[in-house]
């Protein structure tokens, strides 16, 4: 996989079927990116477990925060990584220990690891990083132009409103999870 | 489509301008609307907050002018772009993004007038201070820098001269002083020249010339590169601090590459106020679809305008860098291969008198004070555009007595020749 430029296509398939998130670094604080990221993953239906020792036991956006990933008590899809580059690798780590494995590594953007990232391609799951998911859902689904964004895609087809009726919401079309 | 990246003509169809998702309307509609209605109480201070993508008042952002933004920053090869009422209000957010007062910005003398007079006279009330440099000589540019200066400004194609920049020389001295470069592209269009290529920071447009192409419409628009650091130095503060009016967010740490887009959008444009029409906004969007078919017919015809009037026993001079014998032909090869523009002056061996005589005379172009019109369009700089500067001025910004100025449209060029010969003969 080449990490530099991501296909359009791999992002999609992987936002498509994904639909448990543990997001790692969550933050109670509204003005940081983590927090909004929460918010907008749940608002586009997927179902975000926040982690965070220092938040263990408490409720972040509605959802029971974690310490740990292997304290999640249940399979996890993907896992979003909001720490630092170094710090991603101990957590990529954790990540691969848990039955199941998930399906997709996704770190933010100027969050890298190239180690952990061939660590777990090589078991077989996917990886995506210095990306947010937030901004690719907006690059795919049309709602980045709402914010005057390039989205690199072009297309003729119509773009989806997000299955949940909401008004100004754009979704991905039909999960295939 | 992905496998491939789409060519200039591609993106200018089809960048930004999927159907509509409520009507599976093709042409992207004109959304007459002031405001948007929100889901519920959450939904709206979650977009005041900036936490959400979305609509709230047509002052800030507008679905017909977010397609124009997404086109022009697909065609320009930024992350992001905010389209406005002119270029001169593009011109004016992208320095309130980075000015505070008592700053400085390095600007070259050889500038579309209009912008010479914002820089040192409007902008001198907000404590803006332009300091001059030649275009020509680059290093005039370094000389000018001082421990003030938050920013460097040219044009690719400068107006009226017709002369052309050497981006990529000043995108270094940029980069050594740790200072954006912003270049004005109106009158190279992406089609003839992408900055960003060359090392600029910030593209600007006057979307009112050759974007549009039409003459109908007023725009400007700010394109963001994505390629600075908005928090290293510490001197943008409006980027890198956080914010009072957003309860303490950082515009920079939050929106990265897009960061300067949205601060020009959520701060300059949500309070300065200069919001571009939406029925304008869809008028240059329709003008962008031929914008690679236009602008070659547009260098194309003043080539051969230039070449022709090179021969006029009544033409003392033309400056256009498409001549092969011409100063900035060189630069011309190096950033704009595919023309040298359609803006470019002349001089007359009757001066001042012969140039108020030939836009006198003219039956077909018009004389007016606008380029990039489809139409061939003329004016006289020292009896109009320029009559506010002073002879010093008039000299520097290449706009003596002798000159006229001429915008060449994608008329049958025999007839645009056959209008200017009557004209000045």
């Amino acid at each position: 996989m080449n990490h530099d430029s991501y296909h359009p296509d791999y992002i999609l398939n992987i936002l498509k079927t994904v639909k448990t998130v543990a997001l790692v670094g969550a933050s109670s604080n509204s003005v940081r990116p983590s927090y909004f990221v929460m918010q907008y993953l749940l608002g586009k239906g997927y179902d975000v477990i926040p982690v965070n020792p220092g938040l263990a036991g408490q409720r972040l956006l509605g959802q029971t925060v974690y310490a740990s990933l292997k304290d999640v008590p249940k399979p996890i899809d993907m896992v979003d990584i909001f720490r630092n580059s170094e710090a991603a690798g101990p957590i990529a780590d954790e990540a691969l220990a848990l039955a199941p494995k998930p399906k997709v590594i996704w770190m933010q953007l100027s969050v890298r690891n190239d180690e952990a990232a061939a660590k777990a391609e090589a078991a077989g799951v996917e990886v995506v990083m210095n990306r947010c998911p937030k901004m690719e859902y907006g690059k795919l689904s049309g709602e980045w132009a709402w914010v005057g964004g390039n989205s690199g895609v072009i297309s003729s087809r119509k773009q989806t409103m997000h299955e949940s009726g909401k008004v100004q919401s754009l979704g991905l079309g039909p999960k295939t999870y | 489509m992905a496998d491939r990246t789409p060519g200039f003509d591609t993106l200018a169809l089809h960048a930004g301008a999927a159907p509509d998702p409520a009507t599976g309307a093709r042409i992207t509609p004109i959304y007459q609307t002031t405001a948007y209605v929100f889901q519920d109480v959450k939904h709206a201070a979650d977009l005041f907050a900036l936490r959400a993508f979305g609509n709230i008042y047509t002052r800030i952002m507008n679905p017909t002018q977010s397609v124009l933004e997404a086109k022009v920053a697909a065609l320009e090869g930024g992350t992001a772009a905010l389209a406005v009422a002119t270029g001169h209000a593009a011109q004016l957010l992208t320095f309130h993004t980075m000015m505070q007062p008592g700053d400085e910005f390095v600007a070259v003398r050889q500038l579309y007038g209009g912008s010479i007079n914002q820089f040192a006279h409007s902008f001198k009330s907000f404590g803006w201070h332009v300091v001059w440099a030649d275009a020509d000589d680059v290093s005039t540019i370094e000389k000018a820098l001082s421990p003030k200066t938050k920013a460097i400004f040219v044009e690719s194609v400068a107006n009226p001269g017709g002369r052309i920049t050497d981006i990529g020389a000043v995108a270094k001295i940029a980069k050594a002083a740790g200072v954006p470069l912003i270049v004005d592209n109106t009158l190279a269009t992406p089609y003839l020249c992408k900055p960003i290529e060359h090392g600029a920071n910030i593209v600007l447009h006057s979307l009112t010339k050759f974007m549009g192409g039409h003459g109908n419409s007023m725009g400007g628009v700010i394109v963001d590169a994505g390629n600075f650091d908005w928090s290293k130095s510490g001197r943008y503060p409006l980027l890198s601090e956080p914010n009072g009016s957003y309860h303490g967010i950082k515009l920079h740490e939050t929106f990265g590459s897009i960061a300067f887009a949205i601060a020009c959008r959520v701060l300059g444009l949500r309070d300065l106020g200069p919001s571009i029409a939406p029925m304008n906004a869809f008028l240059i969007l329709t003008g962008m679809e031929t914008l690679g078919l236009r602008m070659q017919r547009h260098c194309d015809n003043a080539l051969k305008v230039a070449q022709w009037l090179k021969k006029h026993p009544n033409v003392s001079w033309v400056t256009y860098a498409g001549l092969a014998d011409d100063k900035h032909h060189a630069l011309h090869k190096k950033y704009c291969p595919k023309g040298a523009g359609a803006v470019f002056t002349f001089g007359l061996k009757g001066g001042y008198e012969a140039g108020v005589k030939a836009v006198s005379s003219v039956k077909m172009l018009s004389h007016l004070a606008n380029v990039g019109d489809t139409r061939s369009l003329i004016i006289h700089p020292a009896s109009t555009t320029h009559s506010q500067l002073t002879a010093d001025q008039l000299k520097l910004a290449g706009a003596t007595p002798d000159v006229v100025r001429l915008s060449i449209g994608i008329e049958d060029v025999e007839d645009i020749i056959a209008d200017i010969d009557q004209a000045i003969s």
